[in-house]
């Protein structure tokens, strides 16, 4: 079973094409619960979430308490491959044999109400399908800290609602570390809220919520 | 108001109605441009050309020509694929080896193809020129397009298949290879057809024994028109069906293994 432990961001910096992105930014992230980063775009947001994901190198300091976590991330666009169909992108990050993966694939397809559309390509749906085919694949993966960056870009409110209440259902026992632009979709899902500006990035503001009230 | 759809009306919304006709309109040119030359030593008119060719194909050493002719072109063109694809692997792993290929991958591309042939047989025994013709045409198309195929593979899709873990086997299968079909099927296309100009022309100056290119070199010597054109319909039928055999296959496989062409 993967360790929990807090995941702590310490003095990190790093610098992108002469511009500094992180200045010596620290952070500690609870072992579970969501955790929201709410600012404007641009301020550094998805490079952080790369950083913690380990798709992106940086300069100096240290993120601790990853390394014993399976991180499961939701990119801020679907990122599916075009190739093969949807249920297919699915089966492809799972980890069983091709019968089973297939069969989970078209489960979790039915779970983000797109049952009947497993076999189309990611070009014959729609932006808001896409989505939850990408949100699908993701869980689907699972993991012990959930990336989400985004998430729910491009859902009409009813396919928001659904998919925010199978985020939480499925994620229970999760870290996740959410990404947002929308006040709204922060207030619903977070436990803790840093309100945060840059480059380079620095909290403005850190909102707390009691976990008894959301879980 | 009345709207009228011109486009794709008739007969020839068929497409093979419209290749056929296609064909048909260019044999009537050729028979058109016979009865205004109206010297066989010049031209020969496509009726005199399939008489040739019924009459070289009931010779059994007619197909051993056309099959060894085939080998050995073929022969190249995989030979050539296959060097191409791992330079171009190879190159895109490491930017030393790109900057030791690159300039020689460059002489070969600009380099007169008669050169070479005259090159190869001072070097090589003269029936392995044809091939070692074809092989330096295709090689440098196949490197050029599968690098390209390589560097332009979308990084958002690489970024996902590390981040889900994929492994170098997953990521080659399931995003660097569908990535690269189009420019690979592109350069196989582009190869085969030069693969066959390039390997006749060798087979012409080699005079290799056994070849379509010997034979024709022997029409130009014996001053057989006739003979000339049915050989030269032989190559273009040969190049037709290899290709076609080829983009078959090729759709076949990426039907198979979900790979987009």
């Amino acid at each position: 079973m993967m360790g929990k432990c807090k995941l702590e961001i310490i003095n990190l910096t790093k610098t992108y094409n002469d511009k500094n992105i992180f200045d010596h930014f620290s952070l500690t992230l609870p072992e579970k619960g969501t955790v929201c980063l709410y600012g404007p775009s641009g301020c550094g947001k998805t490079t952080l979430l790369n950083c913690i994901a380990g798709l992106e190198p940086y300069d100096s300091g240290v993120i601790a308490g990853v390394e014993k976590r399976k991180i499961a991330y939701l990119f801020q666009e679907n990122r599916l491959l075009p190739w093969i169909s949807a249920a297919e992108n699915i089966a492809a990050v799972l980890r069983g044999n091709e019968i089973q993966n297939r069969e989970e694939a078209r489960i979790w397809m039915r779970l983000v109400g797109l049952e009947g559309e497993e076999d189309k390509l990611p070009a014959q749906l729609s932006g808001g399908m896409k989505r939850r085919v990408a949100i699908a694949r993701v869980l689907a993966y699972g993991g012990d800290l959930f990336l989400l960056d985004e998430p729910f870009r491009g859902l009409d409110p009813e396919s928001k609602e659904q998919m925010i209440s199978l985020i939480k259902q499925r994620t229970n026992d999760a870290l996740k570390i959410l990404v947002t632009h929308d006040k709204q979709e922060a207030e619903i899902l977070a436990d803790i809220t840093y309100i945060l500006s840059g480059p380079p990035v620095k909290i403005d503001k850190k909102i707390e919520r009691n976990l008894q009230e959301v879980m | 108001m009345k709207t009228s759809i011109t486009k794709n009306k008739g007969l020839f919304r068929y497409k093979t109605i419209r290749k056929l006709f296609a064909a048909v309109f260019w044999l009537c040119v050729w028979q058109l441009i016979y009865f205004a030359v109206r010297q066989e030593i010049l031209i020969v008119s496509p009726v005199h050309v399939l008489q040739k060719l019924i009459a070289l194909s009931k010779e059994s050493t007619f197909w051993l020509t056309a099959f060894f002719s085939m080998t050995r072109i073929l022969e190249g063109f995989l030979l050539g694929i296959f060097t191409g694809s791992l330079l171009a692997i190879c190159t895109c792993v490491s930017s030393m080896l790109y900057d030791i290929f690159h300039p020689v991958i460059s002489i070969i591309k600009a380099t007169p193809v008669a050169s070479f042939i005259i090159l190869a047989l001072v070097w090589i025994p003269s029936a392995h020129v044809p091939a070692f013709t074809s092989f330096l045409m295709v090689t440098p198309i196949v490197w050029a397009n599968v690098f390209q195929g390589i560097e332009k593979t979308d990084e958002n899709l690489l970024q996902m298949a590390a981040a889900y873990r994929f492994g170098t086997v997953k990521t080659v299968r399931r995003v660097y290879i569908p990535s690269i079909m189009p420019y690979f099927t592109a350069a196989c296309t582009t190869g085969l057809g030069l693969a066959w100009k390039a390997g006749i022309a060798a087979e012409v100056l080699a005079n290799t024994p056994l070849s379509v290119g010997g034979q024709i070199y022997n029409s130009k010597i014996y001053i057989e028109t006739d003979s000339l054109f049915a050989w030269t319909v032989v190559v273009v039928a040969m190049s037709v069906l290899l290709e076609w055999l080829m983009v078959r296959f090729m759709k076949t496989m990426g039907q198979k293994y979900n790979v987009e062409q």
